[in-house]
């Protein structure tokens, strides 16, 4: 085996992170496991779909409450031609009202016995007259149908307006303030459980990925050639080199979807920072949750050697992690409250924060110094997790059993005395 | 038995500041070396210099230190105590791309084709990956592997794959294999292609080091061996001087069974069957044979035979060291 020259010195830090994630980034670019990441969503969107459909159908076939009515046989044409005005004024917020029964001149009804026995489904029960009208049901049903059973008999006497004025409708291209305040604050929280779901799925899959490498034992051979801390940093930006080919492929597929069906992004309020800016931010603290996050899974992974281990050591920092984010969420609620700026500071809720703070802020100069305190903070837990990692992940061998513990010490003396 | 009077061990542990005398251009050079896993020591002031170009062995039962010691002179785990220098350098990783090095639980990535997964262990250690991929076929057609070329790691059998492994170890010319326990789960023709490998590595300058439970191997290959056990070395030089530590045994026949010159066999001298065995003396064999000439004795058989490995291994390390190593059982030390 005569092989020719070999290589002239040893690769950097970086170049050895470059092998380690070139590597992984083309393996899992073509495995099955990057398939199911990237039809994950269309899963999600599918089920959300059906559920929603079904939802529909639910309450398409459960019937509406109705009102019923048990009047004299002209109260009772008076009482429905209000209703059918009414309606057409304000639509669904009239309940429909059913003919219980017209009453004869002197003829009584007991509403509540009516109600208990009706195969239909009423809700409520109004008798007397349009005058004095008297309405029968639960405390809950009467109460909310009170206001609108009076218009009802009022409409009915004729007090109210006969012709209804029509109204000119002048609709404005920006939204108010207040409109404006309410969506950016939806746009914040649609932006921050985005983030936090990338960043949980990535993380997880970082994790996943190295547990199988410790199973191929594949490890120790990247161990005894270069620094941990390059395999650690290799596998980290593979995964969010994935990451990213993922939410292209997705935000290219949802767009197309979104566009075709005759949608745009301006039926939405721009967040503060404008569009480009906010998606170019929603990248930075994407990759910075990510990396905080995939930090402390990998040094995790090097603490597990199985799936099972994996998902019992992991289960307490997903939970913290969703706390954290709902903290960051409450802090969104608060703006410029100290816990906000709490938020911003605590490294693992900050770029939830400052995304949120993008779609309802303009100003930028905060976000670069979160960017720049979410990086001191990147690269601090990236060197401590790499060296529990190169602490961990190279533990040699199986536990010993107190048996073999004793036969080495035994060992030892005896080999001594013999020599 | 007693040794100490025989050869004073080469091997005498140095002070930690003491300067080591290095006669030859070292590979390798530990002293002291100290590793401890949960209040367990697994490696404890382990000594070793490795000459450059030099086979060498490192012998002992599973569970002796074998790996902590090998992972602590590649960079993979830290001694806690004690220092290393390979090929020149404190920290194994700045020489990385010259050493090889084969663990003992093997492994490559199930979905890599057989030349990707040589070019990728080349390319872990410096080499482009160009350079890897068209090493990593030429490579596999060499060792009659051709058709495997293309084959994930997934499609090969356990015995290929080790193969393909051991190529990706060597793909870029290293100058220092490092290879733990080569030879477990090999079938004997490829334990015998192994040694050849070995053997062929050492001839061109290579320096080969490799940890083994199985003496036979030591023997047949290396020129000096380090004896291991509990953690400690009891021994580390060539493999003569180890056999050296034993005095070469004598066999003796003689025609009378009797007479004057019996006074002249050393104490330890016992009769089995027509034979006499004892140890060759400190004053070597020619003052009993003018005995024995002088007694008549009528020599009618004489040899001295050097000790084996075994022997010295058992000598050195100690019974249950010894017994440890043939037990072999399958666990990682």
């Amino acid at each position: 085996m005569d092989l020719p020259n070999r290589p002239t010195g040893r690769l950097s830090i970086l170049a050895a992170a470059y092998v380690v994630a070139r590597r992984d980034f083309v393996a899992i670019l073509f495995s099955r496991s990057f398939l199911f990441f990237l039809i994950g969503p269309l899963f999600l969107a599918l089920v959300t779909g059906v559920a929603g459909g079904i939802g529909m159908k639910v309450q398409e076939s459960a019937q509406q409450p109705l009102l019923g009515v048990a009047m004299s046989q002209h109260d009772t044409r008076l009482m429905l031609r209000a209703q059918q005005t009414l309606t057409e004024q304000l639509g669904p917020n009239m309940p429909e009202l059913v003919v219980v029964k017209q009453l004869a001149p002197g003829e009584t009804i007991d509403p509540a016995a009516t109600l208990k026995n009706s195969k239909a489904n009423l809700a409520a029960i109004v008798t007397g007259t349009p005058q004095h009208p008297v309405l029968t049901g639960s405390a809950e049903r009467i109460s909310s149908w009170q206001g609108r059973v009076g218009l009802l008999a009022a409409q009915a006497l004729g007090k109210s307006p006969v012709i209804y004025p029509e109204v000119e409708l002048a609709g404005v291209a920006t939204a108010t303030r207040a409109d404006q305040t309410r969506s950016r604050a939806g746009t914040a929280q649609i932006g921050q459980g985005l983030l936090f779901m990338l960043t949980m799925l990535l993380a997880g899959m970082v994790l996943s990925n190295l547990v199988e490498e410790k199973g191929n034992k594949i490890i120790e051979v990247l161990a005894a050639a270069i620094p941990m801390d390059a395999v650690f940093l290799g596998k980290l930006f593979a995964m969010l080199a994935v990451s990213m080919v993922g939410i292209s492929v997705w935000a290219m597929a949802g767009s197309t979807v979104w566009l075709t069906t005759g949608h745009s992004l301006g039926e939405y309020p721009a967040p503060a920072v404008g569009w480009p800016m906010f998606f170019a931010l929603g990248v930075v603290y994407f990759s910075m949750g990510y990396l905080l996050l995939g930090s402390v899974f990998l040094a995790i992974g090097s603490l597990a050697s199985t799936v099972r281990e994996v998902q019992t050591l992991s289960m307490p920092v997903t939970m913290l992690q969703l706390l954290n984010f709902f903290f960051a969420s409450f802090a969104t609620a608060q703006p410029g409250s100290l816990i906000e700026k709490a938020a911003m500071i605590m490294p693992f809720s900050s770029p939830f924060t400052m995304l949120a703070r993008a779609a309802q802020d303009g100003a930028l100069w905060p976000h670069l110094l979160a960017i720049a305190w979410q990086l001191v903070c990147v690269s601090v837990l990236i060197r401590l997790g790499a060296a529990l990692f190169r602490k961990r992940v190279m533990q040699s061998g199986p536990q010993r059993s107190k048996r073999r513990r004793f036969w080495q010490r035994s060992a030892a003396p005896a080999a001594s005395a013999s020599a | 038995m007693k040794l100490g009077e025989w050869q004073m061990p080469s091997n005498a542990p140095a002070a930690l500041n003491e300067p080591l005398a290095i006669e030859a251009p070292l590979a390798i050079e530990a002293r002291g070396l100290v590793k401890r896993f949960d209040g367990f020591t697994a490696v404890d002031g382990v000594d070793l210099t490795v000459p450059q170009g030099s086979i060498y062995g490192i012998l002992g039962p599973n569970g002796a230190g074998k790996t902590t010691t090998l992972r602590m002179l590649l960079g993979i785990i830290d001694p806690d105590s004690g220092i290393r220098r390979v090929l020149g350098h404190d920290r194994p990783h700045e020489v990385a791309h010259a050493i090889g090095y084969l663990p003992e639980e093997r492994g490559l990535y199930p979905s890599m084709k057989a030349y990707e997964a040589i070019a990728f262990l080349g390319a872990l250690r410096g080499l482009p990956l160009k350079e890897g991929r068209a090493r990593g076929k030429a490579l596999l057609e060499e060792h009659g592997l051709g058709y495997a070329i293309d084959r994930t790691i997934r499609q090969l059998s356990k015995g290929m794959a080790q193969q393909v492994q051991l190529l990706g170890t060597l793909v870029h010319n290293p100058r220092l294999v490092v290879f733990d326990e080569p030879f477990s789960g090999l079938d004997a023709l490829n334990q015998g292609k192994l040694e050849k490998t070995i053997r062929s590595l050492a001839a061109k300058g290579t320096t080969v080091i490799f940890s083994t439970h199985v003496i036979a191997h030591a023997e047949r290959l290396c020129d000096e061996v380090a004896i291991i056990a509990g953690g400690k070395v009891p021994f580390a030089g060539p493999v003569d001087v180890a056999r050296d530590r034993i005095r070469p045994q004598v066999r003796l026949e003689t025609r009378k069974a009797d007479g004057p010159w019996r006074a002249a066999l050393p104490a330890d001298a016992r009769h089995e069957g027509q034979f006499w065995l004892f140890s060759l003396p400190d004053s070597g064999i020619e003052p009993l044979l003018r005995a024995l000439i002088e007694g008549e004795a009528g020599i009618l058989s004489l040899s001295i035979e050097r000790a084996g490995l075994h022997d010295a291994f058992v000598a050195i390390a100690g019974e249950a060291a010894a017994r440890a190593l043939e037990e072999n059982p399958e666990e990682p030390s």
